[in-house]
């Protein structure tokens, strides 16, 4: 068991360093001069050229993937070109908000969509089934910013019950304060996320629901609700944790939208302002931890598969 | 019958099926009585509406596939007239079910001794430790080894026969007075259905439980019936004692049937011209698993030193349960897998290590008709485009090809224009004859058979062996017929090798095999094979 | 069960879904498909043939500005004075155009690649770990750094907004190709010496068709929202040509004041992407239940 842990937490190695020189190729090999970028419209040729030194970018390009690569794996993400600031110490000022913000939207998500997927399964067909499942494609189709502009104008600015936007930190301004301006943009980031789980908990209890053992319950006179939670559901487990997972790529994409309408000084706006300034080593570093976080989250529900289900064993 | 009221009876019971089905009635007007200690066959081949006989009485059908007149009367209950509570009540209490899949049919994720539990859970007011006392009482009843550490085992630890053995021991827990089983030892290997088969009796004596059981074997039948029901297209044709049905038929659809099922005494067979062998393997080998990244993995040897030769004109049959690497010797003899060591000669070229470019020109002089008629044939292409594509692949001109599909199709006794169509508008049979005129399209020198007849309803069955046969001897082909049926192989294989574990343990002529085996395992199974002492009816 | 007793039955209504001759009008006969493609229809007559009835979307009318809507100006003005009606009538162009084309380049770029991951077997391994690796990468992200370091055009756009939806339909194809390697049609065309193109062409490739289609729809209304997303980040097309996303991202400074600025290109948004995901799913449950289902996350 130890030991496949420790496998599978070294098997992640090799996919963060196929990652890093997959950040590192399609944005070096996108047309245009980062150096140029960077150094801004009005800029000399020896700005330019200055930059081009300071960022390496005169060096062949085997030799810069090396020394990025040698950079990551000495835990440095690079060094942001305006503030001097390492992009690690940066992330460590901004990751809370974001933090947050998602583990919020992730409770609220899974605990809405997985009755709800599961009610639907179970009466597939009926009109609960098409309101949930009509709910999931709509989910899909509204940009997380349509949504929260809506949000905040019914909830903010009509009814006046929630602030417009804003963070407040739970550490500085109490719990309560910090939920208030923490549910529209939870309602708002999350309804993708429990449309996308509310989708795969239907599926894969509708499938669990055709299954042979589940006839083998019926036939020992199993009532259907309790067939419902002892059989199904957690057959399907398997399947629901894995698409929480993958909707954590959704969930990143959401954060920088949902902190840039609201407000929210995380990660995401530190992104975009990197975006905005052009600062180079800390998109690319940014990117580089999204996706880390990314691998570790998935590591762990690789992980977590034991728990549900005997057959997989270390 | 016994002279005690039934335990179950069916009265003009009929089952409608729903709108677009190929009949308006899954079952149509069909009464039989099930008495207590007694074993009721219902048999019939596919389509003939056995299993929802089972499952209407059970209240399982799904909710399109409704009982819509009759009586299905269980101890003086009538249950087409119980709620779906009372029903939930008696199913588990009064009756209870086991099923084709023992696998499938337990709960992976749950302990099998608390999957058991649950039917005392369910129906009783027992306490969990009492609970517990019962089930162990049950699993040791159906002689589950080591029950007491069993109980905390998932069902992939355990073997098929465990697993239906747990089934039965589910089945029992409360003291069912009607016990429904459906096709429970289709999915087991023949030794291990006769010992589930030998449970089933026993219990049912000791218990004094009356069993509505659901087979497509006569074999099966044979073995375990007191009393027959042959039913067809959903009618009820033929019922009766085991000897009357087995012995006297009187309705031609039974005649025929039990006429279908091939003999255990092999078939007279022509002398064979041992001088030219077509097919000849000497040591071949093959081995899964091997070097693991980390560590060594375990190695399973599939195949070890296996050594065969098959002459024009014979048929060498291969018999063997699951496990036992039959397949993978037919799919390394045609290079589907590729053998880990050893010669496979055919026409006099070694073909067992060379490169799958190098393999090419050899494929026209093997050809394989595989299991599954449902998935042998691409749905998206017609059958002539099925069957040319072979030869064309070889520089046949398309006229040739097409000329030669239509010569075939007669051969295999169907009509020129069925090679316009496509695949789903054949039946099983149908397909299967189809599968083999598309192998002869390659004028090979060597056909192998992997369980091609085991999918087959057993009338269909003795048409595609007599098929078989014909063109073996048409085409002067050598024949490697694999099969886990030992009466089929009886009926065709002129000699037989018998496989366990990958290895070849006998080997001889099919008529001396069968009246003296001479490995411990090969008596074994022969002594396993269902109504081996029965002579049915021809 | 009456469907594991009739094999024959089942399994011919089964087949008989995926033979040619009938799928065209089976799918029709599929509401959600029905409805779902007359309102996308809808909205792609009006992408097409509005821009030929409206004012120029780039018009100024210092004197209306930020006008709410009325019969003059259906959805207000902005605060150049344009009219909002003829912005989002434009903007629709420019969404179809980008969700059809990262759908197009997507799904011919992951299924040439799915097919060769899936068929040659030494090739499996490097090229599924790309894929694990780019599928780790937010798409948002990658987009953004992209677009500001290439500059921002519409190519780059698709090309930013295709590269992270590759990996998706590569495994699907290679889940496609593993599966129907194993079948003994398969098997039986190897065993009758057809080379590995025509394997590929004749009996695994048609396969891949339905699920493809499916997969196709769901990327092209993905691409829509990331497009707009872009957009409103003020990371998408150049503020100049009125996309939907653009159109919103300018709205953002007079929300309070003038909110069917983002209100009324959302809601077009909403509704083409709406009925293309919905075209999707009735497309998936009739074409291919199986196996696209397991595949949408």
């Amino acid at each position: 068991m130890l030991t496949y842990v420790l496998k599978r937490v070294l098997s992640t190695v090799p996919v963060m360093a196929i990652v890093a020189v997959l950040v590192f190729m399609l944005l070096r090999l996108a047309p245009g001069d980062p150096a140029a970028v960077i150094a801004g419209d009005y800029a000399t040729a020896e700005d330019v050229e200055r930059i081009r030194t300071q960022l390496g970018l005169n060096d062949p390009i085997p030799v810069q993937l090396w020394h990025w690569l040698m950079q990551l794996a000495s835990g440095d993400l690079g060094t942001a070109i305006f503030s001097k600031k390492s992009v690690v110490e940066l992330i460590g000022q901004r990751i809370e908000p974001t933090l947050l913000l998602s583990l919020c939207t992730i409770v609220f998500a899974v605990a809405v969509a997985v009755p709800l997927g599961t009610i639907a399964a179970w009466k597939s067909g009926s009109i609960v089934d098409r309101v949930v499942m009509l709910f999931s494609v709509g989910g899909f189709s509204v940009p997380v910013f349509v949504l929260a502009y809506c949000l905040i104008y019914v909830l903010a600015m009509w009814l006046k019950i929630l602030p417009v936007q804003g963070y407040k930190s739970p550490f500085d301004h109490g719990l309560l304060t910090f939920l208030r301006h923490m549910v529209l943009p939870v309602m708002a980031l999350s309804v993708i996320f429990i449309a996308l789980i509310a989708r795969m908990t239907r599926a894969s209890v509708m499938e669990v629901l055709e299954e042979d053992y589940v006839r083998t319950a019926r036939a020992k006179g199993q009532s259907e609700w309790k067939i419902l939670i002892h059989h199904a559901l957690r057959n399907a487990a398997v399947p629901i944790v894995t698409v929480i997972g993958v909707g954590i790529a959704l969930l990143i994409g959401g954060v920088v939208v949902t902190e840039s309408v609201f407000n929210i000084p995380g990660l995401g706006r530190l992104v975009l302002d990197a975006v905005l300034a052009r600062d180079y080593p800390v998109i690319q570093g940014l990117i580089l931890f999204f996706s880390f976080i990314y691998i570790l989250i998935n590591l762990l529900i690789d992980l977590s598969y034991t728990l549900f289900d005997p057959r997989i064993r270390y | 019958m016994t002279g005690s009221t039934p335990v179950l009876e069916i009265r003009n019971l009929s089952v409608a099926l729903p709108k677009g089905a190929d009949r308006p009635f899954a079952v149509e007007d069909i009464s039989f009585t099930v008495g207590a200690k007694e074993i009721v066959c219902v048999v019939g081949e596919s389509g003939s509406g056995k299993s929802v006989t089972a499952f209407t009485t059970m209240g399982l059908n799904p909710k399109e596939v409704k009982a819509v007149k009759g009586e299905i009367i269980l101890q003086g209950e009538d249950l087409l007239k119980k709620s779906v509570a009372e029903m939930r009540r008696l199913r588990g209490e009064k009756m209870a079910m086991i099923f084709q899949e023992p696998m499938t049919a337990l709960n992976p994720v749950i302990k099998v001794g608390e999957q058991i539990r649950e039917m005392l859970e369910i129906h009783t007011e027992l306490s969990p430790a009492e609970q517990k006392a019962r089930v162990l009482e049950v699993m040791e009843d159906v002689s589950l080894p080591d029950h007491v550490k069993m109980y905390d085992s998932y069902p992939h630890q355990l073997s098929g026969g465990q697993r239906q053995r747990i089934m039965i021991a589910m089945a029992l827990a409360l003291e069912p007075g009607l016990l429904i089983a459906d096709e429970p030892t289709t999915a087991l290997d023949v030794t291990t259905q006769a010992q589930i088969l030998e449970l089933i009796k026993d219990i049912q004596q000791r218990h004094g439980t009356g069993v509505l059981f659901i087979t497509h074997d006569f074999g099966v039948v044979a073995e375990i019936a007191d009393r027959i029901v042959v039913m067809q297209k959903g009618k009820v044709v033929e019922q009766g004692t085991r000897d009357e049905i087995l012995l006297r038929p009187q309705h031609p659809y039974t005649k025929m049937l039990i006429a279908s099922v091939p003999s255990m005494e092999p078939s007279h067979r022509a002398e064979i011209d041992k001088t030219a062998p077509a097919l000849i393997a000497q040591k071949v080998n093959k081995t899964y698993g091997g070097v693991g990244l980390f560590r060594k993995s375990r190695e399973v040897h599939a195949n070890k030193d296996v050594n065969l030769v098959v002459h024009r004109r014979e048929t060498l049959g291969v018999v063997g349960e699951s496990g036992s690497g039959k397949s993978t010797l037919a799919r390394c003899i045609v290079r589907l897998q590729d053998p880990t060591s050893g010669h496979i000669e055919v026409e006099g070229a070694d073909i067992a290590t060379i490169s799958e470019s190098a393999m090419r020109p050899h494929r026209r002089d093997i050809q394989i008709v595989f299991q599954d008629p449902y998935r042998s044939l691409n749905p998206r292409r017609t059958v002539g485009q099925s069957i040319v594509e072979g030869p064309m692949n070889f520089g046949v001109s398309a006229a040739e090809a097409e000329a030669r599909a239509k010569e075939l199709m007669e051969i295999v006794g169907l009509s020129a224009e069925a090679l316009d169509r496509f695949p789903h508008q054949f039946s099983g049979g149908q397909r299967q004859r189809i599968c083999i005129a598309r192998a002869l399209a390659m004028q090979p020198k060597v056909l192998i058979a992997d369980e091609a007849v085991s999918a087959l309803d057993v009338s269909v069955q003795a048409q595609v062996l007599d098929l078989l046969d014909d063109v073996r001897e048409r085409y002067d082909l050598a024949m490697l017929f694999i099969t886990h049926d030992l009466r089929v192989a009886a009926q065709i294989c002129d000699r037989i090798m018998v496989m366990q574990n990958g290895v070849v343990v006998e080997e001889g002529e099919t008529a001396k095999v069968y009246a003296n085996p001479q490995h411990e395992y090969t008596r074994t199974l022969l002594a396993a094979a269902p109504g081996r002492d029965v002579a049915f009816a021809k | 069960m009456a469907a594991a007793e009739t094999p024959e039955l089942s399994a011919e209504a089964d087949l008989s879904e995926k033979t040619q001759p009938s799928t065209l009008r089976l799918v029709l006969r599929n509401k959600a498909v029905f409805w779902g493609g007359l309102l996308l229809l809808a909205m792609v007559a009006i992408a097409i043939i509005g821009p030929f009835f409206t004012v120029a979307p780039t018009e100024q009318n210092v004197m209306s500005r930020l006008k709410a809507p009325s019969s003059a100006f259906w959805f207000g003005t902005d605060f150049l004075g344009r009219d909002v009606f003829s912005r989002v009538v434009h903007g629709g162009r420019i969404s179809l155009v980008v969700g059809i084309s990262v759908a197009l380049i997507a799904t011919a770029i992951g299924m040439v690649t799915g097919m060769i991951a899936g068929y040659i077997r030494w090739l499996d391994a490097p090229v599924m770990r790309v894929m694990d690796g780019l599928m780790a990468i937010p798409a948002i992200l990658l987009a953004i750094a992209m677009i500001a370091i290439s500059g921002a055009t519409l190519t780059t756009v698709i090309v930013a907004i295709t590269i992270p939806e590759v990996p998706r339909v590569v495994r699907l194809v290679r889940s496609v190709v593993l599966t129907v390697r194993e079948e003994p049609y398969v098997e039986a065309a190897i065993a009758a010496g057809t080379r590995l193109p025509f394997i590929l062409i004749r009996h695994i490739l048609p396969n891949t068709i339905a699920p493809m289609i499916v997969q196709a729809t769901y990327i092209c209304g993905a691409a829509m929202l990331t497009e707009s997303i872009l957009g409103f980040l003020g990371a998408g097309i150049p503020p100049e040509i009125p996309s939907w996303g653009n159109i919103m991202s300018e709205g953002r400074t007079y929300f309070q004041l003038t909110p069917w600025i983002i209100f009324y290109p959302g809601v077009a948004l909403a509704l083409t992407v709406l009925a293309v995901n919905i075209v999707g799913d009735g497309l998936r449950d009739t074409l291919d239940p199986r196996i696209a289902r397991k595949m949408r996350a």
